[in-house]
């Protein structure tokens, strides 16, 4: 392989992974409040037919990625309602925020599939990327807030006793994933594919919940996880061109076998889940008990 | 300024379920230790949380230093220069020492302001700190130590501490006492929450005694015993408990020897070489501090963690140290878990399918994995009858039951199985006066028809009230057993802190 | 400011009428939201919420294809009762559906030209056994390695729907069926029999209604049922009774998994008669909110599919008299889920409004 191919390789994954790290990150802040939520691909494909939409309707790229950062506040904020306030069950409204998620989208981009737009550059987004995970990693170790958001996923009675609203702090954790998840998604639309096409995140958010599992829930380590992921994807495409015969569906299954793999691994060490996991994940706070 | 620092009046704050606070009035002057006592479920957590902003209060009005307090939150309570120390600390495990400083501060201190005013205070008060630790690593002591070293950073007028001797050795509770009395020196007020009597008579100038939510009495300490307290406290008197030596017999029930095992976890206590044997008919205790092996070691003995054990367990000469909790109860072993809801008691189910969560080969609940629901009800409403449990009946949620009568539900489902070895864990633990004697005296007369009863708890007025030998449990370590009529409480006190068996 | 922070009071004992009323008010609220969308599209509610409720059941046929897309439903709904009483969250069941259709279906294809009445007996012992295997992977995983059935189970489906796609396309592509993707026909003795002449609704439908019931009975009358439900609220009493916890896993995700298989198997031996790609239009997901709605109960769940099969046919009538995509449906299916997971505190608490934080 001479070096040029190999660049090319490298140009490819990082632009394939970016999206893996903006649904990561933001999954990873969601969790580190102590919320576990479910509807990452649902939140993304939303973001995605909202930003494409948008712009074929403005043509502006700008209004179509606020448009989908505001589809995703919206959706994570629905989210939060009914965890956060109405006290539900987190799985299970994930859930029903991704089914949810995948008919709307759906319902809205019908009239818009094979429409044509131009993309956008994606390496801005790439580099964005990365000083996004760098920012939260600095806001959770270096910031007095961040050490907040740590504390109420540790412990929410004790932040509560100390004064610190848990429900707002979960609140900002949770927009921000939505936001993050949006981000993810217009990026797929608008600069990845860049096209609509119903479910077009084929199990990304999925994966980037994986993703956090992998990191045990620090930032920098999503960075390497994505790029891992990013780096089997786009191997196993490659691996097709290149002529190996062997039926499409096994290399399409690489990701998800990957990650499984991947889960076996991080997660049969359970004492290391349990330590670096946050210690309230999934439990509602119950104000005043 | 005017003699007194705190004025409550005419507090009330109810809940769905009861009424918590009634017209609560009194008063705490400047530069004193006010003791706030009453028993479990009178009512003095709800009047700290509001005075620390963490309740709202349905009426009434609190004046501190001559002007009314609206405290929204812990943070503006901070702010008026009121303290808390909590009885369950407010600390957060996995982070450090320093960090939990910082969190528990609400102005803005720079690194080594923050590091300079630790070492002052630290040194002042000879609270020595380890910034770097992480809480998990700490003893309840030092954990203790933390908070307070929290609350003192803020510089306190007003300190709270609820029930803060519940989890120290009686050593550490002296060397609390004389930081209570150098903060009390600086002019300082402490109001100190507890159901302890002789606390109150060491420490306090002054004392409330709440009962049911409302104020039976506030005034000086004089001429006030623990028995004059106990009884305004309880409203009633109580017979004592004795325990009876004849009724012991020299035949060996349980035997653990070496019993070890070894977790590679920071957040489980190891257990080394426990060693003792248990007479039938005998109540033997294991004190200790919290955290230094008990739930490790009532797991063992109940079969739920057993995952690498090493040693002997001997029931009757069979070792068990391998057998599942529902192969320990087919020997007639059975055990009460310190924690009620979601252990030894399912909140969500009803007390008749409580019934089956522990099954003994004498009782006839199911057939071929078909549950007898007469049956069932039939034992559930037998031990509503027997053991005074107050609830609507057998198709009562156990969550709707209050604490005291749910331990005395599930104690009596497991001693009506007629065990030949109860294994138990603070068997009165935030229950009640009442519940708490009644449970007792079942224990006493269980042992006295030939049962073998394990007790472990933290509470040494309750262990030197029912058993008959005792042992300490330190850093999952075993002291050898004392006759409890023979041990003196600085002797225990001393291996609460971990000093060797001689 | 509207007054949408909620105050709750504890009741004393659980409300059983309010567990009753729930997923009731929850469909309420939802035809609600739907009619504010159809008005907002600029439709007129009546004729939208007719065109989506009412006309496609308004005669035989239409009662028909109700049932027949309910079958599934109720079959893998009342299967993850077993694990989402068990807090196992087993969201693979499309998956799982799968690998049923494929292990059943493959017997179909390969007596394709064999006729005898137990065919179909095999295939659908196939299909369970299929289903079953398929669901088993995530519980041992959980098991052995500690990994999350969330995404394990979801990461099955895809790859099941890959192996599915690799058949119909690969080996086992119909001979005579030029480029289409699809396997040959089953014979007629692979074929789920019909009900009624003329109408799809086939013999699944009393396969699903003994399922709920037998799934009834371990519910309500068994140590297993009570050792499931038991585990799920509180896994350390669980342990205290002395129950198998490893062994509640497998077998949760064994009913789930060969109930899902059958459902499958019901699928591609009733209405459809061979494997082709989409055999599901994401039955195994739409399940988990009939499961929910259904609040895990066998017969709730009975109910919960007819509504939630309802959205199915609602969604097809939309698209072909409203020109709205057919996705509406799962609009609608998530709605569903929101509003009964937003009023289901109802059962425990009173609740009174306000508006500040």
């Amino acid at each position: 392989m001479n070096i040029d191919v190999l660049f090319g390789v490298i140009q490819i994954i990082l632009i394939a992974t970016t999206p893996l790290v903006f649904a990561a990150i933001g999954e990873l802040v969601t969790e580190k409040t102590g919320v576990l939520n479910l509807g990452v691909e649902g939140m993304m494909l939303v973001g995605a037919v909202s930003a494409f939409v948008t712009l074929v309707i403005t043509g502006s790229y700008i209004l179509a990625f606020l448009v989908s950062i505001l589809s995703g506040i919206l959706m994570s904020g629905l989210f939060a309602y009914l965890v956060l306030i109405l006290m539900s069950n987190q799985v299970a409204t994930g859930l029903a925020l991704t089914i949810f998620g995948i008919g709307l989208s759906s319902m809205i981009g019908k009239p818009y599939i094979g429409t044509p737009i131009t993309g956008l550059n994606p390496y801005f987004f790439v580099i964005l990327s990365f000083i996004i995970v760098f920012l939260v990693s600095y806001f959770f170790y270096k910031t007095k807030l961040g050490l907040i958001f740590r504390a109420v996923g540790e412990s929410h009675d004790s932040s509560h006793a100390l004064g610190y609203s848990v429900v707002k702090i979960r609140l900002l954790g949770i927009l921000f994933g939505g936001s993050m998840c949006a981000l993810a998604g217009s990026y797929m639309s608008i600069c990845y594919a860049p096209m609509w096409q119903e479910n077009m995140t084929a199990g990304r958010g999925w994966i980037a919940l994986a993703l956090v599992v992998f990191a045990t829930w620090k930032p920098g380590r999503i960075l390497i996880g994505a790029y891992i992921f990013g780096g089997v994807s786009i191997l196993q495409m490659n691996l097709q061109a290149w002529g190996l015969n062997f039926p499409g569906q096994f290399f399409n299954m690489a990701p998800y076998l990957a990650t499984m793999i991947v889960l076996i691994i991080i997660s049969s060490n359970r004492l290391r889940i349990k330590l670096s996991a946050p210690a309230s994940l999934t439990i509602p706070f119950f104000k005043g008990r | 300024m005017s003699e007194n620092i705190l004025a409550i009046k005419n507090i009330s704050k109810s809940f769905p379920k009861v009424i918590a606070n009634k017209n609560v009035s009194f008063n705490i002057k400047r530069n004193t230790v006010h003791a706030l006592l009453g028993e479990n479920g009178a009512g003095k957590s709800t009047l700290v949380k509001i005075l620390y902003g963490l309740l709202k209060s349905d009426e009434g009005e609190i004046t501190f230093n001559n002007h009314t307090l609206k405290v929204q939150s812990p943070s503006e309570a901070r702010k008026n220069k009121i303290g808390m120390v909590f009885q369950h600390f407010s600390l957060f495990d996995s982070l450090t020492v320093r960090e939990n400083l910082i969190l528990g501060i609400d102005q803005n201190m720079s690194f080594s302001n923050l590091q300079d005013k630790v070492n002052e205070i630290s040194n002042r008060y000879k609270l020595p700190l380890d910034l770097d630790a992480p809480i998990n690593t700490l003893s309840a002591g030092q954990k203790q130590r933390v908070e307070i070293v929290r609350i003192l950073l803020q510089d306190p007028e007003l300190l709270i501490m609820d029930e803060p001797t519940s989890v120290l050795t009686p050593q550490e509770v002296e060397s609390l006492f004389e930081t209570l009395n150098t903060l009390l020196k600086e002019g300082r007020t402490i109001l100190y929450i507890t159901h302890k009597l002789e606390e109150v008579i060491n420490l306090c100038h002054e004392v409330t005694i709440l009962r049911n939510g409302e104020v039976i009495e506030s005034s000086k300490l004089v001429n006030e015993t623990a028995e004059t307290l106990a009884t305004k406290m309880l409203g009633k008197k109580l017979t004592e408990i004795k325990t009876d030596y004849s009724k012991i017999t020299p035949k060996i029930n349980l035997s653990s020897k070496n019993l070890s095992i070894e977790f590679n976890d920071p957040f489980l206590v190891d257990l080394k070489n426990i060693s003792f044997d248990i007479k039938e008919g005998e109540i033997f205790g294991i004190a200790g501090v919290a955290g230094n092996g008990q739930s490790e070691l009532m797991n063992l003995l109940t079969g739920e963690a057993i995952d690498g054990v090493s040693g002997e367990l001997d029931f009757n000469n069979i070792d068990i140290k391998n057998f599942s909790p529902k192969k320990r109860r087919d020997m007639s072993i059975a055990f009460v878990p310190e924690n009620r809801l979601g252990h030894s008691a399912v909140p969500e189910l009803t007390l008749s399918e409580n019934i089956l969560l522990s099954q003994f080969p004498a009782s006839d609940f199911q057939n071929n994995g078909m549950i007898n629901f007469k049956n069932i009800e039939v034992q559930a409403k037998k031990v509503i009858e027997k053991f005074n449990v107050v609830t609507p009946g057998p198709e009562a949620k156990a969550s709707s039951l209050s604490g005291g009568n749910l331990q005395k539900f599930v104690i009596g489902r497991e001693i009506l199985s007629k065990p030949k070895l109860l294994i138990i864990s603070h068997p009165t633990w935030g229950i009640d006066a009442g519940a708490e004697h009644a449970i007792r005296q079942s224990l006493i007369e269980l042992a006295k028809n030939g049962t073998s009863i394990i007790v472990i708890s933290q509470d040494l007025d309750e262990l030197i009230e029912i058993t008959h030998r005792l042992s300490v449990i330190f850093n999952g370590k075993l002291s050898k057993s004392y006759d409890t009529r023979e041990i003196s409480i600085s002797k225990i006190g001393l291996l609460m802190g971990g000093q060797q068996d001689d | 400011m509207i007054n949408i922070l909620p105050e709750f009071k504890a009741r004393g004992n659980p409300s059983t009428l309010m567990n009753f009323l729930v997923p009731i008010i929850a469909v309420i609220l939802t035809i609600f939201t739907g009619s504010v969308i159809f008005v907002l599209m600029g439709f007129k509610p009546t004729f939208a919420l007719y065109t989506f409720f009412i006309s496609p059941i308004s005669n035989s046929y239409g009662i028909s294809e109700l049932l027949v897309k309910a079958t599934p439903l109720a079959l893998i709904a009342v299967g993850l009762a077993f694990c989402f009483k068990n807090n196992l969250y087993n969201i693979g069941a499309e998956g799982q559906l799968t690998m049923g259709a494929v292990f059943g279906g493959g017997i179909g294809i390969f007596f394709h030209d064999t006729s005898g009445f137990w065919v179909l007996p095999l295939m659908i012992v196939g299909g369970a056994i299929g289903g079953a295997l398929w669901g088993m992977i995530p519980a041992i995983l959980k098991v052995k390695f500690n990994t999350n059935e969330i995404l394990t189970s979801l990461m099955l489906v895809y790859i099941a729907l890959l192996i599915l796609d690799y058949l119909v396309v690969g080996p086992w592509k119909d001979p005579y069926g030029y480029s289409f993707p699809k396997t040959r026909s089953f014979g007629e003795s692979g074929r789920m029999p019909l009900l009624f002449q003329g109408l799809r609704v086939h013999f699944g439908i009393i396969i699903a209604l003994a399922a709920v019931f037998a799934s009834w009975f371990i519910f309500s009358k068994t140590m297993l049922g009570y050792q499931l439900k038991v585990t799920g609220f509180s896994p350390t009493a669980s342990k205290y009774a002395g129950f198998n916890q490893n062994n509640l896993i497998y077998i949760a995700f064994i009913f789930s998994g060969a109930f899902a298989g059958i459902a499958g198997l019901g699928e591609v031996s009733g209405p459809i008669g061979l494997l082709y790609r989409d055999i599901s239009p994401n039955y195994g997901f739409t399940a988990i909110i009939v499961a929910f709605l259904g609040r895990l109960n066998p017969i709730g769940i009975i109910f919960a599919s007819l509504v939630i099969a309802l959205t199915y046919l609602g969604a097809e009538d939309a698209q072909l008299f409203m020109q709205i995509p057919a996705a509406v449906g799962f609009v609608f299916q998530g709605l569903v889920l929101f509003f009964l997971l937003g009023t289901e505190l109802l059962v425990n608490y009173k609740i009174s409004f306000r508006s500040k934080l």
